[in-house]
């Protein structure tokens, strides 16, 4: 005990002091960048509106909703993923969890058929759906993070390859579908911002709000985790339960995120190294809001852009992509080089 | 990597596998020739002239396009994983594929009523300068463990996969692309496979070849110092491994993993010999690509599963496996 309170008494007695003067860095970033997400949202609800302002208006509040959701979802999930499992290179998206997503619910129709999918309407299909996904992404993941594999690198090879495996069963399942079924699948796989339907919100931003509330209330938890493994085992952490509720929000955000957005690989990627980066701390009471705000900054900006000036509104998703992966194999050779 | 490995298959028992692998292989193609849409039979292909006729248009051109796109997939993964020392390397995880597509998709926009002969050489000069980026960025990368090579293939592959997308989509041409990246071998009759003869041609020399690829797999180093011109055997593999694959792209599409479970398994029963184990690749991609592409046939008749998607769950498992079972070697 007294070796615990050792290990423990001299970081904070450092830290403390630090606070005092780095506070108003982080919150200073945090409320400069929601000024700037403010405008930018702002710009987005009501410039270059062609007609009545108040046929556009809600569908643009919508999809802003819509963006708040996915950013929510792939950013602050891929930085709590990334505590958790003590990296900053794997995102649930790139070892896979949005593919699990889609073969799940191609499962899903695969099994009780596309008419039967569709009579259960609402929030308990939602529900069933969510909750198929986060129990098998719970048990595949945890397996994978068992510790079992040596190396970051293996266990990233085995989660992608995983994704890609997933991907051919889902189109394989697909294949074998009639047709009505598949174009019900299809409407539920492929979410675009653009479209999506509005009475989903409520229910999209309450699981949000949960969540979010269940990180908040362990920030610090996670702070410890950052640590690593072994140092929050001995502060008195119990780090297999830690990981698995983790992994269960996760995959409940990731499930969200796909259900509005369609699969992105590399967006919660991005949004978490440009997080770490800006924060200006390490404290997850900064980087959780920042990275929450950056991914929604970069939605709402891009979209606008490309709507208004490229006129290539449906290819946000698309070239998120693109700079994401060149940002992550920047990001995987730099490692490569330690 | 690179040494010859001492054969933990007893002879006997090796040669009775490889016998009967050899006849799997010969009844799985008598099966494609005979299993379709229209019923072939062996007594009626001696009387019906109708028969005889479907055999030479329909079925014997896609058994064959078969065969050669099998032989050249898992014969670039041999010449890649040695070229990259890597044994995790094929022409999908080193996104050489994924920049033959590309490459298709260009020709689409700059020049669409291109002939299939003008579409295989841009797609096969992107395969190259692909794969000439791949290698160049493993150089350098200071730490080639054997994990991190596949994976910064698959993820330059991604990356030119979203390109690709994203221009196809600017130019509405997505349902092309996805046209051709689903067509697989359903599409193939007379007059449109024989491209892939250049393939066997490939395989040929890659077979004369065999002897120096195998001292490059030794690094550069010890190839230079036996005597090998290393960077002049590099180039002439990721010429052929350019050249059969964006053929095999352009006639019927991506092939996952073939390239990378065929050598692999090869290996682990005959040893490290190149030139003893190419045929024996050949005759294993065969077999695997013909019963994936035999299931996608019989399972929805009268339509088509795409045999890359079969073999792409099989062969994602197959790597899995692999990649584990080789960290149990290692440690």
């Amino acid at each position: 005990m007294s070796l615990v309170e050792e290990r423990v008494a001299p970081i904070t007695a450092e830290s403390r002091p630090a606070t005092d003067r780095t506070k108003r860095g982080p919150w200073l970033r945090l409320v400069l960048l929601s000024g700037l997400l403010v405008l930018a949202m702002g710009g987005f609800a009501t410039l270059f509106v062609h007609g009545a302002l108040d046929f556009a208006l809600p569908r643009r509040l919508t999809m802003l909703g819509a963006m708040a959701v996915a950013a929510f979802a792939q950013g602050v999930g891929t930085v709590v993923f990334h505590t958790v499992t003590q990296n900053r290179i794997l995102t649930p998206s790139i070892m896979g969890f949005d593919s699990l997503y889609t073969l799940m619910q191609t499962l899903l129709v695969w099994v009780f058929g596309g008419a039967a999918i569709a009579q259960t309407e609402g929030v308990g299909k939602l529900l069933a759906q969510t909750v198929l996904m986060v129990v098998f992404a719970t048990i595949l993941y945890r397996w994978l993070f068992s510790g079992r594999f040596g190396s970051l690198y293996l266990l990233l090879l085995v989660g992608v390859v995983f994704g890609m495996a997933f991907d051919s069963l889902s189109t394989f399942m697909q294949r074998l579908l009639d047709p009505t079924d598949y174009d019900m699948l299809s409407v539920q796989l492929f979410g675009r911002l653009s479209t999506v339907d509005a009475s989903y919100l409520p229910l999209a931003f309450a699981v949000c709000a949960a969540t979010g509330l269940v990180f908040w209330r362990r920030r610090h938890v996670l702070d410890v985790l950052l640590l690593g493994r072994h140092t929050a085992t001995s502060v008195g952490i119990d780090y297999k339960r830690e990981l698995t509720l983790m992994l269960i929000l996760i995959a409940l955000l990731v499930a969200l995120a796909t259900a509005l957005m369609g699969p992105m690989t590399f967006y919660g990627f991005m949004v978490a190294s440009i997080a770490y980066q800006i924060a200006g701390s390490h404290r997850h009471s900064y980087v959780l809001p920042m990275a929450f705000l950056l991914g929604m900054f970069t939605l709402v900006v891009g979209q606008f852009v490309l709507q208004h000036i490229f006129y290539a509104a449906g290819f946000l998703t698309v070239i998120i992509e693109f700079v994401g992966g060149l940002l992550f194999l920047y990001f995987l050779l730099r490692k490569g080089k330690w | 990597m690179g040494t010859v490995v001492a054969t933990t298959v007893p002879s006997r028992l090796r040669r009775t596998l490889l016998g009967l692998t050899a006849l799997v292989v010969a009844g799985l193609v008598a099966a494609s020739l005979l299993v379709g849409g229209y019923e072939i039979t062996l007594s009626g292909l001696l009387t019906d002239p109708v028969e005889r006729e479907m055999l030479l248009v329909s079925r014997l051109p896609r058994t064959l396009a078969l065969v050669f796109a099998a032989t050249a997939m898992s014969v670039s993964g041999v010449i890649m994983q040695m070229i990259t020392q890597n044994k995790f390397v094929e022409p999908t995880t080193a996104g050489t594929s994924q920049w033959s597509g590309l490459g298709i998709l260009v020709v689409l926009i700059v020049w669409p009523g291109a002939p299939p002969m003008g579409r295989m050489f841009v797609a096969s000069i992107f395969a190259f300068v692909g794969t000439l980026v791949f290698l160049g960025v493993l150089r350098r990368i200071a730490l080639r463990s054997s994990i991190i090579v596949p994976l910064v293939g698959i993820m330059l592959g991604a990356v030119v996969s979203a390109v690709t997308t994203f221009l196809a989509g600017h130019f509405d041409l997505l349902q092309s692309m996805s046209t051709w990246r689903s067509g697989g071998f359903s599409g193939i009759v007379k007059g449109f496979y024989e491209p892939l003869w250049a393939v066997a041609v490939i395989a040929a020399i890659a077979f004369v070849m065999a002897d120096r690829f195998t001292a490059a797999g030794l690094g550069k180093d010890l190839a230079t110092s036996i005597g090998l011109r290393y960077e002049r055997v590099v180039l002439a593999g990721t010429t052929m491994v350019a050249l059969a694959t964006g053929v095999t792209t352009v006639v019927v599409g991506f092939i996952p993993f073939l390239g990378l479970i065929v050598p692999n398994a090869v290996s682990m029963l005959l040893g490290d010999d190149t030139r003893r184990n190419l045929p024996w690749v050949a005759v294993f991609g065969v077999g695997l690509l013909m019963a994936c592409d035999l299931v996608g046939r019989t399972v929805v008749a009268p339509m088509e599963i795409p045999a890359s998607v079969i073999l792409g769950a099989v062969g994602a498992a197959i790597f899995i496996i692999l990649v584990l079972k080789q960290r149990h070697v290692v440690g």
